[in-house]
């Protein structure tokens, strides 16, 4: 199917339908539940859910497959977001020219500093990135007013010329839409206490990240994908053999720029308004720490890791010391309190924390992240299964 | 003229914060082979022992001051800080007053603990790990040393004061007849970086313990082979360049009121530094601190900002951009240290 083996057609299939399905795996408990706080099937997160996961799966082709380290990829995500709410103020409130044009600033803006960084390999491209992306953070906060706005961020407004769009109507701002259809549109169904939202927003993300992971499923299993982790495995014999890696690299470093920029779009896209603080290089450790939690070079990984932290983010920190009261009351008094201090270090504002730790213990004892935690879980229970199957042989 | 002079002077102070900071990376990258994202935490924790310190001090029990009275003739209440009570009322102002310099011996043993808590604990098991895997373990470490100063300190940046001696400003022109006026705390931070970098050169150049470092540095194997516990001493020198960037915040806390994350401000800076200055190189790394300060400097009077619009915020990326394609190994930069 679409030029897949039958065994990646079956991965996208699940995928597709995991990714169509959300709304309803997101919600399993009834709204009125006291554990209604842990469901995530709100537009807002389920947005960010394939936002983010699009931007992690881009930088998965880079530093998955050619081991290249880039700290600088907020950079794009920044780039991306200025550039579509331009095209929103400029042309229409259409999605589509917006998301075409952040791929298409953002590819190349990926190619200039893909093209000078990879000059250098190692801890010394992540240096170089670093640089490029804390240059063009500073820039769009100072010098660079006139197109992003420095500290207030660049927001639509009721005066933009909107060329294909005519005349402004009316006093409120417009939405941006996909023909007709309005982005922050939703609808909600209600079944017996639960209640599932289903928002145009998310589909649209939704669909565009599946395009992504089919390209990036496409991209790994091409030769051009095995050239590339030819070039992570041992670049200098690669050079020996008369190959000239940069190309490949360069095409790899445009293609997840591009991925980047296409998320800083939808972001946009999402809610009008770009501001320099997404290009800040923590936030491109952001998506670092999504491909490593999820699993480096898989390619279910960085959808799984973005999607991680991103629930974590938004469900952790709402938990405040009372919620914690509330669910350790059965405790005795003291040991409750002692209880709900402990956790509480952990939950609300210091979720980061939890973050962090966990994020070590990923590197340092789970190389592969998420996808590989889940496969030795699997393997040991499929050895306990032979194990119980060669006791037990008559049952 | 003068403002020529002013930002020189301005260059200096922030070159040395810079070389302080590159100076302990330095040290890491040197002796350990390992990409430290931590460092810039460790400048942060230093901060904030000075913000300790003065909390300390200024921990104070509540009497009744019958000399004084408020309008009714009751006595008033006054706040007396423990170390007035135990060492004086002269020698506890003083020590309040001077909290920060003093709190150098706090940082000292606390960041050696850090340090050698930090290289035992988690550095160590990554010296054969790919310089990725370093650069992300650390990276976590460095989140989860800011969340927990901010849980003890909160997010809001903490005012920090200098000795009321070395608050003022005082006039460095006089000796060109000119009036330039300065901060009196930014030039003792300058010769305080001045003594602490001579300091570890010279434990590094004069002591038995430097050379066999030094020889370490070199080639690890060899010097393992002439039966020296190499390992040993590496771990100490993670412990000293943690104290190094722990001095450097110490005495920077006046300038900039310390932050839970300023630690992640100054990462970024401290690696170009670095890299500019040559991995490896002590005094690539030095050198590159004071020579990136003063161009920074520079780049932000407003003659230079005229001609190119926005080059004060920029100047360092580009030249780190500039040095690292030019000539890879940096100013100074040794041969064969993290060249694969």
């Amino acid at each position: 199917m679409l030029g897949l083996n039958a065994k990646d057609s079956r991965f996208m299939l699940i995928v597709v339908a995991l990714t169509l399905l959300t709304p309803f795996i997101l919600n399993p408990f009834p709204a009125d539940s006291a554990l209604a706080q842990f469901n995530a099937g709100y537009p807002a997160l389920m947005q960010r859910f394939a936002i983010y996961g699009l931007m992690a799966i881009g930088f998965n082709i880079l530093f998955g497959l050619t081991g290249y380290l880039s700290f600088g990829h907020a950079a794009f995500l920044g780039v991306g977001s200025y550039a579509s709410v331009w095209m929103f103020k400029l042309l229409s409130m259409n999605v589509i020219p917006a998301l075409i044009a952040a791929t298409l600033v953002s590819g190349v803006f990926a190619l200039a500093i893909g093209y000078v960084s990879l000059r250098r390999s190692g801890i010394y491209f992540s240096i170089l990135t670093l640089a490029f992306a804390e240059m063009c953070y500073r820039l769009a906060y100072s010098v660079l007013t006139p197109i992003t706005n420095g500290e207030t961020g660049l927001q639509i407004t009721l005066s933009d010329p909107r060329i294909l769009d005519g005349a402004p109507t009316g006093s409120s701002l417009p939405t941006p839409g996909f023909f007709g259809l309005k982005m922050n549109a939703a609808h909600t169904i209600d079944i017996a206490g639960w209640s599932f939202t289903f928002s145009v927003g998310y589909y649209f993300c939704a669909v565009i990240a599946l395009i992504g992971f089919y390209l990036s499923l496409r991209i790994f299993r091409s030769p051009f994908g095995m050239m590339l982790r030819a070039v992570k495995s041992n670049q200098q014999r690669m050079n020996y053999t008369g190959l000239n890696s940069r190309p490949y690299t360069l095409a790899a470093f445009v293609i997840s720029g591009m991925y980047a920029g296409l998320a800083g779009g939808l972001l946009a896209a999402m809610d009008p308004l770009a501001g320099a603080e997404r290009m800040q290089w923590t936030a491109s450790g952001e998506v670092v720490l999504m491909t490593i939690v999820g699993g480096v070079g898989t390619l279910m990984g960085p959808v799984l890791g973005a999607g991680f932290i991103k629930y974590c983010e938004n469900i952790f920190s709402k938990i405040n010391e009372s919620v914690l009261h509330s669910w350790f009351s059965f405790l005795p008094d003291g040991i409750e309190d002692v209880v709900t201090w402990i956790f509480a270090r952990f939950v609300g504002e210091g979720w980061h924390l939890t973050l962090g730790v966990m994020f070590m213990l990923i590197v340092t004892f789970l190389p592969g992240g998420l996808v590989e935690g889940g496969k030795r879980l699997a393997a040991r229970r499929k050895k306990k299964g032979d194990v119980d199957a060669a006791k037990h042989p008559a049952e | 003229m003068d403002a020529i002079i002013l930002q020189l002077f301005n260059g200096l102070e922030k070159g040395s914060a810079y070389a302080l900071i590159a100076l302990g990376l330095t040290l890491i990258f040197g002796t350990l082979g390992v990409v430290n994202f931590a460092h810039g935490a460790l400048f942060m924790i230093g901060a904030f022992c000075a913000v300790t310190l003065s909390r300390i001090f200024q921990i104070s029990f509540v009497t009744e001051d019958p000399t004084q009275t408020d309008f009714l003739g009751n006595p008033l209440q006054v706040e007396t800080p423990y170390v007035e009570k135990w060492f004086g009322a002269d020698a506890g102002a003083w020590m309040i007053d001077y909290s920060v310099p003093l709190s150098i011996l706090l940082t000292i043993p606390v960041m050696l603990l850090v340090g050698y808590v930090m290289e035992r604990g988690l550095i160590k098991h990554f010296y054969k790990r790919p310089h990725a895997d370093q650069i992300l373990v650390t990276f976590g470490l460095a989140i989860v040393l800011q969340e927990v100063v901010r849980y003890f300190y909160g997010a809001n940046p903490i005012q920090t004061t200098s000795p009321s001696d070395y608050s003022g400003t005082v006039n460095i022109g006089a000796m060109f007849g000119m009036q330039i006026f300065y901060p009196v705390w930014r030039l003792v931070y300058f010769f305080f970086s001045a003594i602490v970098i001579g300091g570890v050169f010279a434990f590094l150049q004069f002591t038995t313990f430097g050379m066999v470092v030094r020889a370490g540095m070199a080639d690890r194997e060899t010097v393992g082979l002439l039966g020296i516990d190499i390992d040993k001493r590496f771990t100490l020198m993670f412990g000293i360049a943690a104290s190094v960037a722990g001095l450097a915040g110490v005495m920077y806390a006046p300038i900039l009121s310390p932050n839970y994350h300023m630690g992640m401000d100054f990462l970024v800076l401290s690696f170009v530094v670095v890299v500019v200055g040559g991995m490896g190189s002590l005094p690539g790394a030095v050198a590159a601190g004071f020579l990136l300060g003063i161009l920074q400097s520079f780049a932000s009077l407003n003659e230079v900002k005229a001609i190119i619009p926005g080059i004060d915020q920029i100047i360092i990326y580009v030249v780190a951009i500039v040095i690292l394609l030019t000539r890879p190994r940096g100013l100074l930069g040794r041969r064969g240290v993290m060249e694969e």
